[in-house]
């Protein structure tokens, strides 16, 4: 992994200049979505109640995960599961890797996971001679192009209709001037297909591990998990250690909320309960850490850890939609990576908590209730503190910090700035590499006299100082 | 009923008309204003961005100024929002804690302390959408926000509805943020200035003569992105509105 710092707002920056389509597209089908999810979440009178369940389930279990952790890999192995341990990404890699050749499996069909991108597996497995294939059109379609997934739920969602038809063109023989969305699902479909036949494996994650019982939940709309997990003879599913939930009833509280919040739609069109081998084939889970027992013990960020990945702070959030979520550089982006990612890495995702205009919309949608836009300022006061702002915020908050101080400081500013608005030429206060804030905005202009000049003037005849 | 205005460090240098309208529309309502003179800033710039060092020394002198009054009110939301939720970066004693209870936005003021909302003796003939900042949304809860599922509300809705001529309109995405941020506009200049491009455009197709709002520091914003278009759309603090100017 690099650690060199990314740089978000640059990165967004250019994901809009790049044309009028992407950018446009982008905010627009994200925004529906949160269109979408207000409609059917508007339709449940309990809705804001649901929320508070959820996340009090969630806190409940995060205060108790060692005993749910233990307890769900108790019952897993009770069902015949085979259960592992992996602190770290590199142990989670290494035991995926470790059980695929003890089973000499060459080819390998997964469908989506969030802890299996963060644990950068695929690479890994394709480096050391396994053919693995994405299987949902999203994932399938990041993995052709060869980037990261840029969204939780939609992992393509920053690409066109036109991107698609392009790539699977080039990649698996489309008709390049076909670009309707039936025809190039379809055509996916029937190049996915007998791969699955030929997988001597699947993998998976999971949404929810339930400790009463030792099974896991996968929800997903297009199948592909279920697919997988029927044809193969091993079935491996990565799960994080804070996908517990005590028990099988909750689901009736969490189902309601996942997709809902995360497309809109009342549930996902699969919610499997996988609950043991099927005869004659073996079923392993990792049970990883990577990094959120460490996260469990912030007292300012340990809650970020209820997230269920749904997503829905990623469709509201004005600035990851005008961004796009590779801008983010990370494997989690929009609110919900900007909170995460920095726990991380501190230095490599330092600027992510500046890449927010804090309207708090993030925490409002979130279905447990995480405080998101919190947690940002929060982050930035980390970052401020240990000197990791940016050099130009630094230099100018020290400055207005002296400002401020002094009334009379103030006043000169005032002046000053005033003095300098009246004099200074239109060439350089809408110079295109100087300001930032000239190049698209008109400035506000200085008034001849200050409100408090007024006052002086008009209600107070002795000023006191 | 002891009151103290607050009068932001940008509506001092860049908007005396808003504060001037404030205070005659207090004045008008009955209520006797003091102005302490040796206000600067609330301290938000520098706490937004975690700058906890230097957000103090502004957070101090603030509360100095402002210690016992019974009502402190500024026409700015994320000013009075930083006030309430955040001025904590200096210690809390009983004087922070009373000055950071008693901070109210003129909306709220208006609204919930002195039960006002008929202002049909203002009139105002235009076609007109309210913008609530974000800090006034989620942070005030000045009005509803459409993230959260229940009862509707807009206290600042509430004071125009009765204006005469005043025509509300809304528009596509009411509550979207329009980009300002503070030091986002500047440290995020091109999803900041794509936010409040879409953000005119919105107004643009609505008809929208007067954009609305109890924060001018949106409007400072929304209003340069839409002068760069040569657009003609108009932008007012609600404090203008209901004293008729200055404008």
């Amino acid at each position: 992994m690099s650690t060199t710092k990314v740089k978000v707002a640059e990165n967004a920056a250019k994901f809009i200049q790049q044309d009028d389509i992407h950018e446009k597209l982008h905010d627009q089908n994200l925004w529906n979505v949160r269109m979408r999810r207000d409609t059917v979440a508007s339709a449940i009178p309990e809705w804001e109640e649901l929320r508070t369940l959820a996340s009090r389930i969630k806190e409940h279990t995060l205060t108790h995960l060692d005993e749910y952790v233990l307890q769900f890999a108790d019952n897993a192995e009770k069902r015949g599961i085979k259960v592992h341990w992996a602190s770290t990404a590199e142990d989670h890699n290494r035991i995926v890797y470790e059980i695929l050749a003890s089973h000499q499996v060459k080819r390998l069909v997964k469908s989506k996971s969030m802890l299996q991108e963060e644990c950068h597996m695929a690479p890994y497995l394709e480096k050391r001679g396994i053919t693995l294939t994405e299987t949902d059109l999203g994932e399938r379609i990041q993995q052709l192009s060869g980037q990261d997934p840029s969204h939780i739920v939609m992992p393509a969602i920053h690409q066109t209709k036109e991107d698609i038809a392009k790539l699977f063109a080039e990649k698996i023989g489309t008709d390049p001037n076909k670009v309707d969305a039936n025809y190039l699902t379809e055509a996916m479909r029937n190049n996915a297909r007998p791969k699955f036949l030929e997988a001597e494996a699947t993998m998976t994650g999971a949404n929810f591990a339930i400790a009463e019982t030792g099974s896991f939940v996968v929800c997903t709309n297009e199948g592909n998990a279920d697919l997988g997990a029927a044809i193969a003879p091993l079935h491996i599913a990565s799960i994080g250690i804070e996908k517990m939930v005590p028990k099988v009833e909750d689901m009736g509280v969490f189902i309601r909320l996942l997709s809902r919040s995360a497309v809109g739609t009342a549930a996902t069109q699969y919610t499997s309960h996988f609950s043991g081998p099927r005869k004659g084939t073996e079923m392993h889970i990792i049970l990883t850490d990577h990094g959120r027992s460490h996260r469990l013990g912030l007292e300012d960020f340990w809650s970020s850890l209820k997230c269920i990945r749904c997503g829905a702070c990623m469709n509201t959030c004005p600035v990851y939609r005008r961004s796009g979520g590779l801008s983010y550089g990370a494997t989690y982006s929009g609110p919900i990576g900007i909170i995460l990612d920095p726990s991380y890495d501190e230095d490599k995702y330092s600027e992510l908590p500046f890449h927010s205009s804090l309207c708090g919309s993030c925490t409002e949608v979130c279905p447990v209730r995480i405080d998101i836009a919190e947690q940002i300022v929060k982050w930035r006061k980390v970052m401020s503190a240990k000197k990791k702002l940016p050099v130009g915020l630094r230099l100018a908050f020290g400055v207005t910090g002296t400002v401020f101080k002094y009334p009379w400081v103030f006043r000169t500013a005032e002046a000053a700035g005033k003095w300098a608005l009246k004099f200074a030429p239109d060439a350089l206060i809408y110079n295109k590499t100087l300001n930032a804030w000239g190049r698209q905005r008109k400035l506000p202009e200085f008034a001849d006299q200050t409100f408090r000049d007024w006052y002086l003037k008009n209600r107070n005849k002795e000023p006191k100082a | 009923m002891k009151v103290a205005l607050f009068i932001p460090c940008y509506i001092d240098a860049l908007y005396p008309k808003v504060g001037i309208a404030t205070l005659e529309l207090l004045e008008r309502l009955g209520v006797e204003v003091d102005y302490p003179l040796n206000q600067t800033c609330c301290g938000q710039p520098l706490g937004n961005e975690g700058d906890q060092k230097n957000a103090a020394a502004a957070e101090r002198l603030f509360v100095d100024n402002f210690k016992g009054y019974d009502y402190i009110v500024g026409p700015a939301g994320s000013c009075v929002k930083h006030v309430r939720h955040h001025l904590d970066a200096i210690e809390q004693t009983t004087d922070v804690q009373s000055v950071r209870k008693n901070t109210y936005e003129l909306v709220e003021f208006l609204h919930d302390i002195l039960k006002l909302r008929d202002f049909s003796n203002v009139t105002f003939s235009h076609r007109v959408a309210v913008h609530n900042s974000c800090s006034s949304i989620r942070g005030l809860q000045l009005a509803s926000c459409s993230e959260v599922m229940g009862p509707r509300w807009n206290k600042t809705e509430a004071l125009l509805e009765r204006v005469k001529g005043l025509e509300l309109v809304h528009i596509d995405r009411p509550d979207e943020c329009c980009g300002f941020g503070g030091t986002f506009a500047v440290t995020d200049e091109a999803v900041s200035a794509k936010m409040g491009l879409d953000k005119v455009r919105d107004y643009e197709r609505h008809g929208i003569e007067y954009v609305v709002s109890p924060d001018m520091s949106c409007l400072m914003h929304q209003e340069g992105v839409s002068k760069m278009q040569q657009m003609p759309i108009q932008f007012v603090h609600i404090a203008q509105v209901l004293n008729q100017g200055p404008f």
